[in-house]
């Protein structure tokens, strides 16, 4: 018969080891899975959702959560199935992920990189989300990666145009199907030489932060190679609505186009500004002048109104490409909400449906598996024709939209004309010419 | 030169928006002594006052149109406002292109009764607190009103365009004998700038030309007194609350055209606008009109590509610059007067 001999320092070394277990965040603690964090049981699995609920884009994160829950839906065998059919992929059979319901949570990113980390480190740690995604800011995205790649949990981004996202600031565990600065900058040159002609002095309002400067360095650099010269480049504070002072000289300054590296409210403030001082019906030498929106979002569109008529632009998706793929989305989401999707609620819709393919094709929900799965998948019916998720930085290479503004809108959503389908071929560049490191994939636990 | 003229135009345009929210702020500092952070809110409902308006005189009707479909396919609904009926269509279609301007009458109103609702129901409560009370208050009541507007309207920007007999620019170049063409600007514009000079101006007649803001000013001054000599101050000061809140809300309702109102845009000018107060003088309106004008011509200026390429980032900080260097050399203020908030 054995005696059990407690001691005051055994029993203090004891309470120590149960206290820092428990203070541990879950996805470190190896307890319930097979060798990477938030393992799901039998029965179910659980997504995290992570959108902008309160602040300046929570209208994209609320479209983006309507995605996300008719994404889920199909998933699991409800609703009319949307691009389950036109999907290259036939691994997902609509009866959930690897044979479990999807279940899912939702935070808020507030679009604040910090809150953005807090809500995804509350899902992971406190949900025991497999996968996060969503999102409307490129800084909010960085962010968010690095967090699930130190957790070891996939991110599949959401909206993130900026080139840092797949470039410099890429990760192991972080993919994202959206397009880019460099590809609008690709896509939109040739347009605006047809267009406009290769002789055009452009002058570029940017708004200050990381991903106004990659998409001024990326327009700049495809305008310039086909002759245009930069006039100016001036930085705009992020919180700047009145935009009169700094589009006021443009006229004088010898330009004839203005190029508007801005998105959301300031893309509206500063093109309605531009508008206002008779820019669009204005000349300058010898020819019309010219605005450019790079990044273009049908919901910002109609917050500027009348004024992005016949105003170029890019965009990663549009509710009325012809495609299957685009028309199954479409058809899904308006009878449900009663309006078209967005860009934003294409991109987190595909990305679901992207990772739950992974995951089934790999047959495994571990991260490293998945990332596998992913890498170099080649696919199709999805609204963008082929595309390939590039193994190198997890960035997809599709073909990309050239809009612009709809001079003669049949409805209230019809804002946006598509004027060029650009091949991804064109597109494509060289993964290293961003930098960074992909660095290895982490499956946590 | 024509640079110089324009920032200056631009200056003039911004500080007038500056001026009448300084403005209303320091009416309610002045009668009522509270630091009211829900100003830039009021600012912002007098903006949805428009969007409101514009709403209700687009109320419509469904007709389906079998000629033409929608995005999934289906016939066509068409809205066709319900004031083409009563009005006949190019009139009814000209109501809804003057809806900024018809905001004007629909706005004072209603925010002379916000105002007055917001003071009787809660700021009075907070009279005899300390002024980090107040501003706590106040700072929760902007955001509980930013809350409901962005539940209601979303967080998007709604478009509300000036009639189209002020879209286009001023050819001001052309007038004043140099180059056409060289300094443009837009007309509504230029409507606002002259519409914040006529509201400055009749609220200081107002009170200096009638019994009521004779009496308003004597509170100001000493509201003890005035109290003493069986003058129901309280009453008055009240009034004043509404009356600034419609001032605030003016300017929304004006605003509109230049920037497309969203929830948010209060919160825009709140800090900028207790600055111009602070400069201007705590408890003097002819120096926040003064500090709105100043502040707004020196933020143009700094945007300016040459002096941004001189001086990196003054664009952002110009404004809080100018009020170091205006309050180390005039303590009070440009036109602050000696007692007001000092103990």
């Amino acid at each position: 018969m054995s005696k059990l001999n407690i001691t005051r320092r055994g029993a203090l070394k004891a309470g120590a080891a149960a206290g820092g277990a428990l203070a541990l965040p879950t996805y470190l603690r190896a307890d319930g899975h097979a060798g990477f964090t938030n393992a799901p049981g039998d029965s179910s699995v659980t997504l995290g959702f992570n959108v902008p609920q309160t602040g300046p884009y929570a209208d994209e994160g609320a479209d983006e959560l309507r995605a996300f829950e008719l994404a889920v839906e199909h998933l699991n065998g409800e609703g009319d199935g949307g691009m389950l059919s036109t999907f290259s992929s036939k691994a997902l059979d609509g009866a959930g992920i690897l044979g479990r319901k999807v279940e899912y949570v939702t935070g808020d990113t507030q679009t604040k990189p910090d809150a953005a980390r807090a809500s995804a480190r509350s899902m992971i740690e406190k949900d025991g989300a497999i996968m996060v995604s969503g999102g409307s800011s490129s800084g909010v995205a960085v962010a968010v990666q690095a967090l699930c790649q130190e957790a070891g949990i996939i991110f599949m981004a959401g909206l993130t145009h900026s080139n840092d996202t797949t470039g410099k600031d890429k990760k192991a565990n972080g993919f994202r199907h959206f397009f880019n600065s460099y590809m609008s900058g690709a896509a939109l040159a040739p347009i605006l030489a047809n267009n406009y002609g290769t002789d055009r002095k452009a002058y570029h309002l940017t708004a200050d932060y990381n991903w106004g400067y990659t998409t001024e360095e990326a327009v700049r650099t495809s305008t310039e190679a086909m002759g245009w010269e930069t006039v100016a480049a001036v930085k705009t504070p992020l919180a700047q609505t009145d935009f009169s002072s700094y589009v006021a000289p443009v006229l004088n300054s010898g330009a004839d186009v203005l190029v508007l590296n801005h998105y959301g409210g300031n893309m509206v403030n500063s093109l309605t500004s531009a508008v206002q001082f008779g820019l669009r019906a204005a000349e300058a030498n010898g020819k019309n002048f010219e605005i450019i929106v790079p990044l273009y979002s049908r919901l910002m569109a109609k917050g500027a109104g009348e004024n992005v008529k016949g105003i170029f632009g890019s965009t990663n998706w549009h509710w009325s490409l012809p495609d299957a793929g685009s028309m199954a989305f479409t058809r899904s989401f308006g009878t449900k909400y009663g309006f078209p999707p967005s860009q934003a609620a294409h991109t987190c819709y595909v990305q679901t449906l992207l990772y739950a393919d992974a995951v089934t094709r790999a047959g495994s929900f571990n991260p490293c598996a998945v990332a596998e799965a992913l890498e170099d998948f080649e696919f199709d019916g999805l609204g963008n024709g082929k595309t390939l998720y590039r193994g190198e930085d997890h960035q997809c290479f599709k073909d990309v939209l050239v809009v612009k503004g709809k001079e003669n809108p049949d409805n209230e959503f019809d804002l946006l004309e598509i004027v060029e389908v650009t091949p991804a071929a064109q597109v494509t560049y060289d993964a290293s010419i961003f930098g960074g490191e992909l660095g290895t994939c982490n499956p946590g636990a | 030169m024509d640079q110089i003229i324009l920032q200056i135009l631009n200056g003039l345009d911004k500080g007038s928006a500056y001026a009448l929210i300084a403005l209303g702020l320091t009416l309610i500092f002045g009668t009522l002594g509270v630091v009211n952070f829900a100003h830039g809110a009021l600012f912002m409902l007098g903006a949805f006052c428009t969007v409101t308006l514009s709403r209700i005189l687009g109320l419509s009707k469904e007709v389906i149109d079998e000629t033409r479909t929608d995005f999934l396919g289906n016939p066509l609904k068409v809205d066709v406002p319900y004031i083409y009926d009563w009005f006949g269509e190019s009139a009814g279609a000209a109501i809804i292109d003057w809806a900024v301007p018809l905001s004007i009458l629909f706005s004072i109103p209603i925010m002379i009764a916000i105002g007055v609702a917001m003071e009787r129901g809660l700021i009075k409560h907070f009279y005899k607190r300390p002024h980090a009370d107040q501003i706590l208050v106040t700072f929760g009541l902007a955001i509980v009103l930013q809350e409901i507007i962005k539940y209601y309207f979303g967080a998007n920007q709604i478009p509300a365009p000036a009639p189209d007999a002020f879209i286009g620019s001023f050819d001001f170049g052309a007038a004043i004998g140099m180059d056409p063409g060289a300094i443009i600007y837009p007309y509504w514009r230029i409507v606002y700038f002259f519409f914040a000079m006529i509201l400055i101006a009749a609220v200081f007649a107002f009170l200096q030309f009638t019994t009521f803001g004779m009496v308003v000013r004597a509170g100001m001054a000493d509201r003890e007194t005035v109290g003493l000599l069986g003058i129901n101050i309280d009453r008055r000061f009240t009034i004043m609350f509404g009356i600034a809140a419609a001032v605030a809300g003016l300017a929304g309702v004006m605003y509109t055209p230049i920037v497309s109102p969203n929830y948010h845009m209060g919160m825009d000018f709140l800090v900028i606008s207790f600055v111009v107060v602070v400069v201007g003088g705590m408890g003097s309106l002819p120096g926040a009109v003064l500090a709105g004008f100043v502040l707004g011509i020196l933020e143009s200026f700094a945007s300016m590509r040459e002096v941004i390429e001189f001086l990196p980032g003054i664009n952002q900080v110009v404004i809080y610059l100018a009020a170091i260097i205006i309050l180390l050399t005039r303590p009070r203020g440009l036109l602050g007067r000696k007692g007001v908030m000092e103990d």
